[in-house]
C-alpha cells in the first residue's frame, strides 16, 4: 500500500513506530495530488510550503518522544504503558484538506465566490486551530458550492469539482472537493461543513465517511455563517475509526462561540468497539424515507445494510417522522432567510470585491450582483422575500413552526430506537450539468439530509454498496443530539463486516 | 403563487443586489416554481405551535469580562478595497 493510501490511524501507527517520517508522508499526498488532481480538481489553494513546514515540526516532536521513550526505557510500543506525551496525539504529522468555508490565518479563504477571491483571513477558525494544535499538515483549501450553497460543487465560481469515481459526474456538495480530495486519496482526511448535508451528501457520492455533528458539539468561530441555526462543521475520511479521531480532536465548547456547548466530549475513539456487537441496539428506519423516485440499487443496498445490521444483532423496527415531507420546504425558506441576513456583510466595503464608485448604494447594488453567483443570488432573493413585510408570517414564521415538528417527530421517534438508518441520498452521483438548469431538482437532492440540521441531530453516511454503473451508495446513520457515541458504534460494527470502504477509484 | 416583474425588482432592491433583465425574468420564473411547491406547508394546521429559531435551549450566555488585544487594524484594513487613514473608505455619503 502507497502512503498516500493510508487511513489516518493507519498512518499515525507507523508515524509513531518510525517507519516513516511526516515529510516523507506529507510528500507523497502532494505528489498524489500533482498526479491526479488535474483530472479530479478536489483544490481551490494548495499550501505545499506550509505543509512540509508543518510536517518537519512534527517529524522534531516524533523524534524527540522517540529518544524520550527510548531514555524510558519503553518498549517498541508507543502508545501503551500509559505514556503521555505528543506522540499520542493521533493527527500528529497527518495531511489533511480544510473546505474554503473555513477561515485559515494568512491563506486565502474564497468561500467558491468571486466576492471573497482576494480574502486573507488574520485569523484561523477554531476547528482548524485546533488540527493545528494537534499537529496536523494542512495540505490546502477545498473546491466548493459558493458559500456552500448547493449539492453538486457546481456552483464554485472557480471550477467544478469531478467525481473521482466517475469523472463525468459531481461528487455532491457542497463539501465535494473535501470529499473527492478523501476518496481520491489526495488527503488522508478532511473538514467540511453540512447546513442541509454538505457533509453526509458528498461523501455518500464519492464512497467516503461524512460525519455531521450534533448542533453545538464544534465550535463555528471561523466558519464563514451561510445559515447559523443550521452549519456544524463536519469531518470526511477513509473510514469511520477515523471519523472518531478527527471529531473527538474538533469538539468541544469554544468561548468565541456562545453555541458550542459546555459539555464534556466523549472519548469517541475509545467508545467504538464494544464486545456485544450490536446486540440489544434499536435500529429504527423511517418508512417515510422509502419513497418513490429513489434509485432501485440505492434502495437494494440500503435494505441489504439494514438485514446486515439485524445480522449483528440489532433490533430493527420501523418508525415515523410523519413531517418528512415538509423538511424540503422548511430548509429552503429557514436556510436562505438567514444566509441573507449573513451575507448583507458582503457590501464592498470590508472585503475584497468592490465594483463601482458611484454613490454607495449603487456601490452595494453592483458589487453583490457581479459578485455573487446564481445560486447565492437565488437564495438571497428567496429568504429576503419569505423575510419581507407581508410575507413573513406566510414563509418564515410557518417554517418556523413546521420546524419544531419536524424536530418533535425525531425527539419522539428516539424515544423508542437508539440510532435511525436510512439513504444519505435518493440516487447515486448525477452527471455533472445534469440539474443545474432546475434548481428545485438540485434541491431535492437533499431530501433525506436536510431533516437532520432542522432538528439539530447528528448523521453519519458511510459506503455500503454500488450501483450498476459502479458509483458508490451511501447509507445514513443518525443519532439524537449528542448522540454521536452511539452512531459512530453503529457505524463503525457495519463497516467491520462489511468491506465496501476499502475500495477505491482507479484513478 | 406567481411572483411579478415588480416585486422580483423589489426584492432585489431590498436585497441590494443589481440584476440583469435576464436575471429578472429568471429569478421571476423559478422563485415562482420554488415558492409554488412550498405551498404544501399551509397544509398544516400550526396555530398552537411555537416557533423554533434554535435547537439549543434558551438561556443566557456569560463569559469573564476581559479584555483581549484585538486583531490588529492594519490586518482588517488589508482585506479592504479602499481604505485610510486607518479607516474603511467608501464613497461619499453626503453631497
Amino acid at each position: 500500500m502507497k502512503l498516500h493510501q493510508l487511513t489516518i490511524h493507519e498512518a499515525h501507527d507507523r508515524l509513531t513506530a518510525g517507519e516513516f517520517t511526516a515529510v516523507e508522508l506529507t510528500k507523497a499526498v502532494l505528489e498524489r495530488i500533482l498526479a491526479v488532481d488535474n483530472d479530479v480538481k478536489a483544490y481551490l489553494t494548495l499550501t505545499p510550503e506550509e505543509a512540509l513546514a508543518q510536517a518537519r515540526a512534527a517529524d522534531r516532536v516524533l523524534s524527540v518522544s522517540k529518544d524520550e521513550r527510548h531514555a524510558a526505557g519503553k518498549g517498541a510500543s508507543p502508545l501503551e504503558g500509559g505514556l503521555r506525551g505528543v506522540e499520542d496525539t493521533p493527527l500528529l504529522g497527518i495531511p489533511l484538506a480544510i473546505k474554503d468555508v473555513l477561515c485559515t490565518e494568512g491563506i486565502p479563504t474564497t468561500c467558491g465566490s468571486r466576492i471573497l477571491e482576494d480574502f486573507v483571513p488574520p485569523y484561523d477558525a477554531t476547528a482548524v486551530a485546533r488540527l493545528k494544535a494537534a499537529g496536523a499538515v494542512i495540505l490546502g483549501k477545498t473546491n466548493l458550492d459558493e458559500f456552500a450553497m448547493g449539492s453538486s460543487t457546481e456552483n464554485s465560481a472557480f471550477f467544478t469539482t469531478h467525481n473521482p469515481w466517475n469523472l463525468n459526474r459531481v461528487p455532491g456538495g457542497s463539501s465535494g472537493g473535501s470529499a473527492a480530495a478523501v476518496a481520491a486519496d489526495e488527503c488522508l482526511g478532511a473538514l467540511g461543513t453540512d447546513t442541509g448535508g454538505s457533509v453526509r451528501q458528498p461523501a455518500g457520492l464519492c464512497g467516503v465517511v461524512g460525519l455531521k455533528p450534533s448542533y453545538g458539539r464544534v465550535s463555528r468561530y471561523g466558519l464563514v455563517a451561510f445559515a447559523s441555526s443550521l452549519d456544524q462543521i463536519g469531518v470526511l475520511t477513509k473510514d469511520v475509526a477515523d471519523a472518531a479521531l478527527l471529531l473527538g480532536v474538533i469538539a468541544g465548547h469554544d468561548p468565541c462561540d456562545s453555541t458550542s456547548m459546555a459539555v464534556p466530549v466523549p472519548d469517541y475513539s475509545g467508545g467504538l468497539q464494544d464486545g456485544n456487537g450490536l446486540a440489544g441496539v434499536r435500529v429504527g428506519v423511517p418508512r417515510e424515507y422509502l419513497i418513490k423516485g429513489m434509485q432501485p440499487g440505492v434502495e437494494a443496498a440500503v435494505c441489504a445494510a439494514v438485514d446486515q445490521l439485524a445480522d449483528l444483532g440489532a433490533e430493527v423496527q420501523e418508525v415515523s417522522l410523519p413531517h418528512t415531507d415538509y423538511a424540503l420546504p422548511v430548509y429552503y425558506l429557514i436556510a436562505p432567510a438567514e444566509a441573507s441576513a449573513n451575507l448583507a456583510r458582503y457590501d464592498g466595503v470590508r472585503y475584497s470585491l468592490r465594483v463601482g464608485d458611484d454613490g454607495l448604494d449603487e456601490m452595494y447594488r453592483a458589487t453583490r450582483g457581479q459578485g455573487f453567483g446564481p445560486e447565492v443570488k437565488r437564495r438571497i432573493m428567496l429568504g429576503t422575500y419569505a423575510l419581507s413585510a407581508g410575507y413573513y408570517d406566510a414563509y418564515y414564521l410557518k417554517a418556523q413552526k413546521v420546524r419544531t415538528l419536524i424536530k418533535a417527530d425525531f425527539d419522539a421517534a428516539f424515544e423508542q430506537v437508539d440510532v435511525i438508518v436510512a439513504p444519505t441520498s435518493p440516487t447515486t452521483a448525477f452527471r455533472i450539468g445534469e440539474k443545474t438548469d432546475d434548481p428545485l431538482q438540485m434541491y431535492l437532492s437533499d431530501v433525506f439530509t436536510l431533516s437532520m440540521n432542522l432538528a439539530g441531530i447528528c448523521g453519519l453516511s458511510l459506503p455500503c454498496g454500488f450501483d450498476a454503473g459502479g458509483l458508490p451508495i451511501g447509507l445514513q446513520v443518525m443519532g439524537p443530539a449528542l448522540g454521536e457515541e452511539r452512531m459512530l458504534r453503529v457505524a463503525y460494527a457495519y463497516e467491520q463486516a462489511t468491506d465496501w470502504h476499502t475500495r477505491r477509484p482507479s484513478l | 403563487m406567481r411572483l411579478s416583474r415588480e416585486e422580483v425588482e423589489h426584492i432585489a432592491g431590498l436585497a441590494r443586489l443589481a440584476l440583469s433583465d435576464e436575471e429578472v425574468a429568471l429569478y421571476q420564473e423559478q422563485l415562482s416554481t420554488i415558492l409554488e411547491y412550498f405551498e404544501r406547508l399551509q397544509e398544516l394546521d400550526t396555530k398552537t405551535i411555537p416557533p423554533t429559531a434554535s435547537v439549543l435551549p434558551l438561556r443566557s450566555v456569560m463569559r469573564a469580562d476581559e479584555p483581549r488585544p484585538p486583531l490588529p487594524r492594519e490586518d482588517i484594513l488589508a482585506n479592504a478595497p479602499a481604505a485610510d487613514e486607518g479607516c474603511f473608505k467608501v464613497p461619499a455619503v453626503l453631497e
